[in-house]
């Protein structure tokens, strides 16, 4: 590997590079307090929504750099009637859940159509959503409760959402936790190796040897030493195991399948894509189905985590998940971008928002900080993609 | 002998592993039109950004004398400064905006805070009137069409007090008459005194309007020829030093292919305008191919040729289309959607392949894979192993030009991403292929290449329908040619008994309404 070499992979991976300076920068900042195993499992949980309202959002930026403006109001709105169903109506957990996902398929539905079939711009027909969910919200939560809130929701659900998997006590070894490190680290080195195998094979282009050890021996202990974090604070969060199942999910979707091809080339020329037999409409219409129906997925961590319904419960979600795309280099025009990098963005605007609460910053401050380094994570990326040209 | 106006020297610019210019020597005389031809990514583009400015002094080596003096340019300002004004190929108008504000955008008359707009409109009338025109300069830009905007380039051009006006591509987007009426206003200007740098394809424009001509391939110019006698020199001439071997045939022979049972046949086929359905664009058309036939469409710009093969492809443009088809001596009901069309066995390649034909942002791979993902993919999962497969086996058939296919589309030049648009739609096994200006916009050698192509698909026993408006390319290449004029066929003959003049007149008798 000569220079040239080191630098062009840095400048491929240069958010993860942010990623990582901005947590050792914490590291300092907060004395070793966000490499506390508590940090760990708090990080996942807090940011749970981000990284599934970002897979949703991230397919419909891929359209065209459209947006849904809505998700966050929906959340507020799908939590005031999940507890008026859990508990107002002491509903089964179960039930409650298949009602508040058909609830998601209907608002899906009836956006896309709006936008796929009626052509009216995404920004605006989610922005009567954005409006008119938190008033709704709001509305049936302050007719149920006299506090404008409703809590607390069943144990059975907060378990399934908020919960850990084998528990044990804090501070003792959690070996279940420990062992799924150590196998998604196993899976994730054998699975690089063998990619490499199959190319070579087959007579195509892969990575070195030392390349693809390098990129496997990272990954591998990344995994690892988070596994072994979270096993010091009582396990397995179920958190980690939605988003895990979602992410992983999506990217496969984006990456290996036909109709995550047509979302790429849809974003990236819409007119070649209908002229190639690509159905465009019912690519708007899954778009916008499935950020709906991901929203609803997104709400249960949360109220689960918050314990209670209430009027600003998921303001803002939908910014967040915006950035949580355009920091992860998800094209704003639409027709680039990867799931793992919107992880990856989605990561590094957790870490700030929890380095910066840890360390007890003034909530107006944390706001500044943040606008400015979603500003110079954006530019830095793009200034140096610019040199590689 | 005249002054020599314009003299660069030694000129070498290196991209990043490229020598674009290699030790370039190109001289412009005074008030002649010199022209400037060669393949595409022979190096006339850069080697005007050089003399515009673009590539500013200092990036390149070697040396710009204008007017006697050695020119040191950081910026097209620079250069325009001096009279140098450069004419893209593509057009820099905004559609919103009127004519005037078009033509003195960034130049604007008056002071910095306070336009002068009564100015601004008056002297734009008066370099309107210079080329030609006779919209009134408050005209907005999306109102005129093509040709008269590229006049309203060259008015604009004319505003900035141009001495020497170099145009890249004047007439790629005009019809033959547009083009015709350009050509001989710069014919005038050089009457006036203007001195004229002309990059172009056509061939024939080259040899009608210039003066001068310079060869440039791989970087170097190759020689310059001489056109100021009284017989134009021939375009076999100019090609022979463009591709570096004398080009007998500039159509690659038919082989003797069976021609078999008709393919498609559509009847009575009348399409309506989309916003405006009253206007008929396609009015009662009937045609058919053959398998293994190669049927040419001739037609103007805006005669209804694309419409009516969008039309067939699955009633992608268009709103109440009647008429009927058959495929295979079936009758058949195209559902609306491409899908449904390429499902039937008909591929559109289309002639605007930037526009709607090739996605730029994503590979080669992913562009050649896309109309037939179910050929590479099982349950919806695609296996990308055979899609680099596939993509690798077209490159090497059709010889595109790249370093892998991996590479973005938008990264190719011209020719190459024809070929990636014609992989595409090979691959999606096609019957019946309606080509629509295959070979616009690229150079020479590879129009001979996609010629061969098309030679092939129809040797395979492929339908192939060529729509061109380059009479000789319809002559040169097809069984049989349909002539189209204003929504409606209006002849058909066999290629051995058709001839330019017969199809012009075939033409011209119809436009009289007779």
């Amino acid at each position: 590997m000569n220079r040239e070499n080191i630098l062009a992979a840095l400048k491929k991976n240069a958010m993860l590079i942010v990623l990582v300076l901005v947590y050792l920068f914490f590291m300092i900042l907060t004395q070793g307090g966000i490499f506390e195993p508590s940090s760990f499992t708090e990080l996942i949980n807090q940011n749970a929504y981000v990284f599934i309202l970002g897979c949703g959002m991230l397919m419909c930026m891929l359209t065209g750099g459209n947006i849904d403006l809505s998700c966050g109001s929906f959340v507020c709105l799908v939590s005031a009637i999940g507890g008026i169903f859990m508990i107002v109506s002491g509903l089964g957990t179960g039930v409650s859940i298949l009602l508040l996902l058909l609830i998601g398929v209907v608002y899906g539905c009836i956006l896309g159509f709006l936008i796929a079939y009626i052509h009216i711009p995404p920004w605006i027909a989610t922005l009567a959503g954005y409006l008119a969910f938190r008033g709704l919200g709001t509305f049936i939560l302050s007719s149920n409760s006299p506090t404008g809130s409703l809590a607390p929701f069943p144990a059975d659900f907060r378990s399934i959402f908020y919960g850990k998997v084998f528990p044990t006590e804090k501070g003792v070894f959690n070996i279940p936790c420990f062992v799924l490190g150590l196998v998604a680290a196993a899976v994730v080195v054998l699975m690089l190796f063998w990619t490499r195998k199959n190319r070579l094979k087959k007579g195509y282009e892969a990575d070195t040897i030392r390349q693809v050890a390098l990129k496997g021996g990272l990954s591998a202990a990344v995994i690892i030493l988070v596994m072994s974090r979270l096993a010091m604070d009582g396990g397995i969060p179920t958190t980690l195991l939605w988003v895990a199942g979602i992410v992983l999910i999506y990217s496969f979707i984006t990456s290996k399948t036909t109709i995550g091809r047509h979302f790429y080339v849809v974003g990236g020329n819409i007119e070649a894509a209908r002229l190639s037999g690509v159905n465009t409409k019912r690519i708007m219409f899954i778009a916008y189905l499935n950020m709906a129906v991901l929203t609803t997925i997104a709400t249960m961590p949360v109220i689960a985590r918050s314990n209670s319904a209430y009027a600003n419960l998921g303001k803002n979600f939908e910014m967040d998940a915006i950035s949580a795309c355009v920091v992860g280099g998800v094209s704003a025009s639409g027709g680039a971008g990867s799931v793992l990098g919107m992880v990856i963005g989605a990561t590094l605007i957790g870490v700030i928002n929890l380095g910066m609460s840890l360390i007890s910053l003034d909530a107006n401050y944390q706001r500044v900080v943040k606008g400015f380094v979603l500003l110079a994570a954006v530019v830095f990326d793009i200034v140096s993609k610019k040199k590689k040209k | 002998m005249a002054k020599i106006l314009l003299e660069m020297k030694n000129i070498t610019k290196e991209f990043p592993g490229v020598k674009a210019l290699d030790d370039v020597n190109f001289k412009v005389e005074e008030g002649e039109i010199h022209a400037l031809v060669g393949e595409n990514g022979a190096g006339k583009s850069t080697l005007m950004n050089v003399l515009s400015g673009i590539y500013p002094y200092g990036t390149y080596e070697g040396d710009i004398v204008y007017e006697g003096q050695v020119c040191k340019f950081h910026n097209i300002k620079d250069s325009e400064k001096l009279g140098i004004v450069i004419i893209h190929q593509e057009l820099a108008l905004v559609p919103e905006m009127t004519i005037g504000e078009n033509m003195y955008l960034g130049n604007e008359c008056g002071h910095k805070f306070s336009i002068d707009w009564n100015k601004t409109y008056s002297e734009a009338d008066k370099y309107l009137k210079m080329v030609g025109l006779s919209e009134s300069s408050k005209t907005l830009i999306k109102d005129i069409g093509t040709g008269k905007q590229q006049l309203v380039e060259i008015a604009k051009a004319l505003a900035k007090q141009a001495k020497l006006l170099i145009l890249d591509e004047p007439t790629s987007s005009l019809n033959e008459e547009d083009s015709r009426a350009l050509l001989d206003l710069m014919l005038s200007f050089k009457k006036q005194g203007m001195t004229m740098i002309i990059i172009s394809h056509k061939l024939n424009e080259v040899s009608y309007v210039a003066d001068t001509i310079t060869v440039v391939r791989d970087g170097a110019t190759i020689e310059t020829i001489d056109n100021h006698g009284t017989e134009p020199v021939s375009e076999e001439r100019i090609i022979k030093g463009m591709v570096g071997r004398e080009m007998t045939n500039r159509f690659p022979r038919r082989e003797d292919v069976v021609i078999g049972d008709t393919m498609l046949e559509v009847s009575d086929w009348t399409v309506h305008h989309p916003l405006y359905p009253e206007r008929k664009v396609v009015d009662g058309v009937s045609m058919y191919v053959r398998k293994g036939e190669v049927v040419g469409i001739y037609g103007l710009m805006g005669a209804g040729r694309t419409e009516l093969a969008m039309s067939i492809f699955g009633h992608t443009y268009g709103t109440n289309i009647s008429g009927s088809m058959k495929i295979k001596g079936k009758a058949v009901k195209v559902k609306k959607g491409a899908d449904d069309a390429i499902k039937h066995g008909i591929a559109y390649v289309t002639e605007d392949r930037k526009g709607n034909g090739l996605v730029l942002s994503q590979s080669i791979k992913v562009n050649t894979s896309l109309a037939h993902l179910d050929a590479i993919s099982k349950h919806m999962v695609i296996d990308s192993d055979k899609e680099y497969a596939v993509a690798e086996e077209y490159r090497r058939k059709l010889k595109t030009k790249t370093p892998s296919v991996e590479q973005l589309v938008g990264n190719l030049s011209g020719g190459n991403q024809q070929k990636v648009l014609l992989a595409k739609w090979m691959f999606a096994e096609p019957d019946i292929m309606l080509l629509d200006e295959p070979t616009r916009g690229i150079d020479v050698g590879a129009k001979y290449e996609i010629y061969c192509i098309i030679n092939d698909l129809a040797a395979a026993g492929k339908s192939v329908v060529l729509i061109s408006s380059e009479l000789p390319e319809v002559l040169g290449m097809s069984d049989r040619i349909y002539i189209m004029n204003e929504g409606k066929f209006v002849g058909e003959m066999k290629a051995e008994d058709a001839t330019q003049e017969k199809i012009m007149a075939i033409i011209l008798k119809s436009g009289r309404g007779e």
